[in-house]
């Protein structure tokens, strides 16, 4: 679709609250997964004909299995405290992208099958029949929720929609209907290891590509090293670090904070994906087959830490179920944490004082941080509470004399979505994604207007992606969305490495 | 005739809510949470989580965080029914305990600020346009309902007044299983058998979200996924 065919709303304020617009995003439906990708992922080819009791025995089975499925259910009184707050309710309008709606798409179901009130008394309690055409719905509205989980800090219950999108896409799987995007890439990464489908020698070829360059614009030779054995640290990271713009300038960030720290890493061809798309169609099986491929890289190599690179989705599943998924890890090194966040490292790195930064190097860059969703509302970071809003911060204004946070109620816990996470990162949802983005390029340009701030950094590689290509419609460079380590990267002066006074020196000596 | 009538309801009707709400309650503790995910940020320790709820439940903090008219009717309703229902207290207790004989006085009152809150919730349903989009008929029957218990029992408080002697005797009367004489008054008859159908009701209506709120796993769990292990019991099945 085209950009001139997606009418952008003009907010006057970024959390400003849009008329009812019913049934704007009816037809907005992601692609839907071929036989081939829904058997990759364990899920039946296509929508079985007993599709109907088959989603009602695993409504249940969730039930049983899933306690903030059953009790999210059940809790919500409808007093409207969500209403206003999802980043694609105030681009689209559409009331069914009101949390507690699109919850309720799934609850008035619940209700008619499970509950004694639906039951008895459905059009009373809003229960209604699962049919195609609900089961439609559900496609088409569980695929524009990015399970941000801005909604569940303001539920006075904490009733978290990421939750109900997560078990509806999950029901719809396992009745053969899932969404092309997550299960190929799922399928991919069971297969080779990457959302790409990067195989181990294009992976090689382009790591010692991206050492030559690091040689070629600094005259010193940091290594990008690929399955070494007997390195202290595995690096995970997301696979859009290794070719898209601005990933690949974090990861020679974190290159370079290696090299100066002096510590031995290595990436892993087996495991060289961060991202971990089993979340977002709710599969526990899913996920764990994908983080047990870290642990087994982890072992295969010997390795006493494992490090995660930039990603927001991959740090929630890092930090808060790799225990849980590909856990114990006691085969590792106890004195750090397992596993450990990059700027966890970086942070620490610029606190010990083992690196040399100029911040000028960034003073043509007037910076704002997006937080994204999955680091700060379902991750921590370092050992304080909220530190993973601080920490990134830290890190940015060691290296950065010009930073300007952006509204107080878009960033931090109440950080709005980049507006392409939760799976909906794929091309035919582009109105979607330019309309859910819109809150928080509204706080950009405001942010733009009062202080003059020409770029946004980010840690999340779905931000980043979905950035570069949204920001240009919003008036912005796409070049503007950075890597926060590519800030660090650009500030660090390596150890041995020219630096431009160095040059004049060097020349002016020479004229003598 | 009356009396027997409202025994037998108010025996159903306490079965009910107990055997109810507590069977929803061991469904609750007996699901588990597979996953840690506490909205962020969030307390590392046992002694944080305690505190986070009792914020929750004690001021409504993420309703503040979220709107702060609804949570003026939210808080003004909520807290008025415990006032309200302490108040009730003196009915069902003999001796009357101590503390229930001192919030006597707070809560003389609180049938107004709690008729009021449920007005001012009541309005925006039907006001604003986003919360009549979400509301069912069950929504605006549950504020009905309250309202009807509320204004009636004001009605006998400041208006026609009961014999809450013969009230007091019935209810006592009933724990020991003996059936008294109801006073035949229409006002206290509407207030006892609506509350009795908020009783009925309770374990299969959104009131669940009463219990429901101390086993949401966004507020209730700890932040500590490195240092602990978490693992249902299903997952652990899946180990092998
Ligand atoms: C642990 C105890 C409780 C807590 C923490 C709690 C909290 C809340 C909160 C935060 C709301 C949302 C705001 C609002 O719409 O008012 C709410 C709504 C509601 N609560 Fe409670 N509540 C509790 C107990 C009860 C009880 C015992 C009743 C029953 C009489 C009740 C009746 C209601 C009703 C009817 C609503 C919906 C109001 C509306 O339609 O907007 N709550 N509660
Ligand atoms: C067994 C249950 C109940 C009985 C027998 C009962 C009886 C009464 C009586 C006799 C009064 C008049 C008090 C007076 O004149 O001083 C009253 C007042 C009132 N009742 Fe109830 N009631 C019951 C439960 C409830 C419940 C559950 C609620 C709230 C949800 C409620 C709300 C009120 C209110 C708001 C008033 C007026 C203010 C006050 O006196 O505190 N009642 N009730």
């Amino acid at each position: 679709m085209a950009a001139q065919d997606i009418d952008i709303p003009k907010l006057h304020h970024p959390l400003e609250i849009p008329k009812l617009k019913c049934g704007a995003m009816a037809d907005s439906m992601p692609y839907p997964a071929s036989p081939a990708h829904q058997e990759s992922v364990g899920f039946p080819g296509e929508l079985l004909p007993d599709w109907k009791e088959r989603a009602l025995a695993k409504m249940k089975e969730l039930g049983e299995k899933n306690r903030a499925f059953k009790v999210y259910l059940d809790a919500c009184v409808k007093c409207g405290a969500c209403t206003d707050k999802c980043h694609y309710f105030i681009g689209t309008g559409d009331p069914k992208n009101m949390p507690v709606a699109r919850q309720d798409l799934l609850r008035s179901v619940y209700r008619r099958y499970f509950t004694f009130a639906g039951k008895y008394f459905p059009s009373l309690v809003g229960a209604r029949d699962l049919t195609e055409e609900v089961l439609n719905e559900w496609y088409s509205y569980y695929h524009q929720c990015s399970q941000c989980r801005r909604c569940s800090v303001y539920c006075p219950f904490g009733i978290d929609t990421a939750e109900i999108s997560m078990a509806a896409r999950e029901i719809m799987d396992v009745v053969g209907k899932g969404q092309k995007y997550c299960n190929e890439i799922i399928g991919k990464v069971h297969k080779i290891g990457n959302n790409l489908g990067l195989q181990e020698k294009a992976l090689r070829a382009t790591l010692e590509g991206l050492e030559e360059d690091i040689e070629d614009d600094n005259g010193v030779s940091v290594r990008i090293p690929l399955d070494e054995k007997g390195a202290d640290i595995l690096l995970i990271t997301p696979s859009a670090d290794f070719f898209a713009e601005p990933h690949i300038e974090g990861l020679i960030g974190y290159a370079k904070v290696f090299h100066e720290a002096g510590v031995s890493w290595t990436v892993s061809s087996y495991a060289s994906e961060a991202a971990n798309f089993g979340l977002f169609i709710g599969s526990y099986e899913n996920m764990q087959k994908v983080a047990l491929r870290i642990r087994k890289a982890a072992q295969d190599l010997g390795v006493k830490r494992i490090i995660f690179g930039e990603c927001g989705h991959a740090w929630r599943v890092a930090y808060s179920f790799l225990n849980t998924l590909a856990g114990p890890w006691d085969f590792l090194d106890p004195k750090y944490p397992v596993p450990q966040h990059i700027l966890e490292f970086t942070w620490g790195e610029i606190q010990k004082g083992t690196l040399n930064i100029d911040k000028s190097r960034n003073d043509h860059i007037r910076l704002t941080y997006h937080d994204s969703c999955n680091v700060a509302r379902a991750s921590g970071m370092g050992d304080e509470v909220g530190g993973q809003f601080e920490i990134p911060r830290n890190v940015i204004k060691a290296v950065c004399n010009n930073y300007f946070d952006m509204a107080p109620d878009t960033i931090k816990e109440g950080t709005l979505c980049c507006g392409g996470g939760g799976g909906l990162l794929t091309d035919e949802l582009m109105d979607l994604r330019t309309k859910g983005a819109s809150p928080r390029m509204k706080a950009l340009q405001d942010v733009t207007e009062e202080h003059g701030v020409t770029h946004m950094a980010a840690i999340c590689a779905i931000c980043k992606t979905q950035f570069s290509k949204i920001m240009p419609k919003f008036g912005y460079d796409m070049e503007a969305i950075l890597s926060v380590h590519q800030l660090v990267s650009n500030a660090l002066i390596l150890s041995g490495q020219e630096t431009e006074e160095d040059a004049g020196e060097t020349a002016a000596n020479s004229d003598a | 005739m009356l009396g027997a009538f409202f025994a037998i309801l108010y025996y159903v009707a306490t079965l009910i809510l107990v055997i109810g709400v507590g069977a929803r309650i061991r469904t609750y503790v007996k699901v588990p949470a597979p996953l840690i995910i506490p909205t962020q940020p969030a307390p590392k320790t046992r002694n944080g989580v305690f505190w986070r709820m009792f914020r929750e439940v004690v001021f409504f903090e993420s309703l503040f965080k979220s709107n702060k008219w609804t949570w003026v009717f939210a808080y003004a309703f909520h807290m008025s029914m415990w006032l309200v229902v302490a108040r009730h207290l003196r009915y069902l207790t003999q001796p009357v305990w101590g503390w229930v004989e001192i919030v006597q006085p707070f809560g003389t009152y609180a049938a107004f600020t709690m008729i009021l809150g449920l007005l001012g919730l009541w309005g925006r349903r039907i006001v604003v346009e986003r919360i009549r989009y979400i509301s069912n008929p069950s929504d605006h029957l549950m504020l009905a309902l309250i309202v009807g218990i509320a204004v009636s029992g004001a009605m006998m408080r400041f208006v026609a007044h009961t014999d809450i002697v013969a009230v007091k005797a019935f209810f006592m009367g009933l724990y020991t299983f003996r059936i008294g004489h109801f006073p035949s008054d229409p006002v206290l008859i509407i207030h006892v058998s609506l509350v009795a159908l908020l009783m009925i009701i309770f374990p299969i209506s959104k009131l669940l979200h009463a219990p429901g709120v101390f086993f949401s796993p966004t507020r209730n769990q700890v932040d500590n996924p490195r240092e602990k292990r978490h693992l249902a019991p299903w997952a652990e099945k899946l180990e092998g």
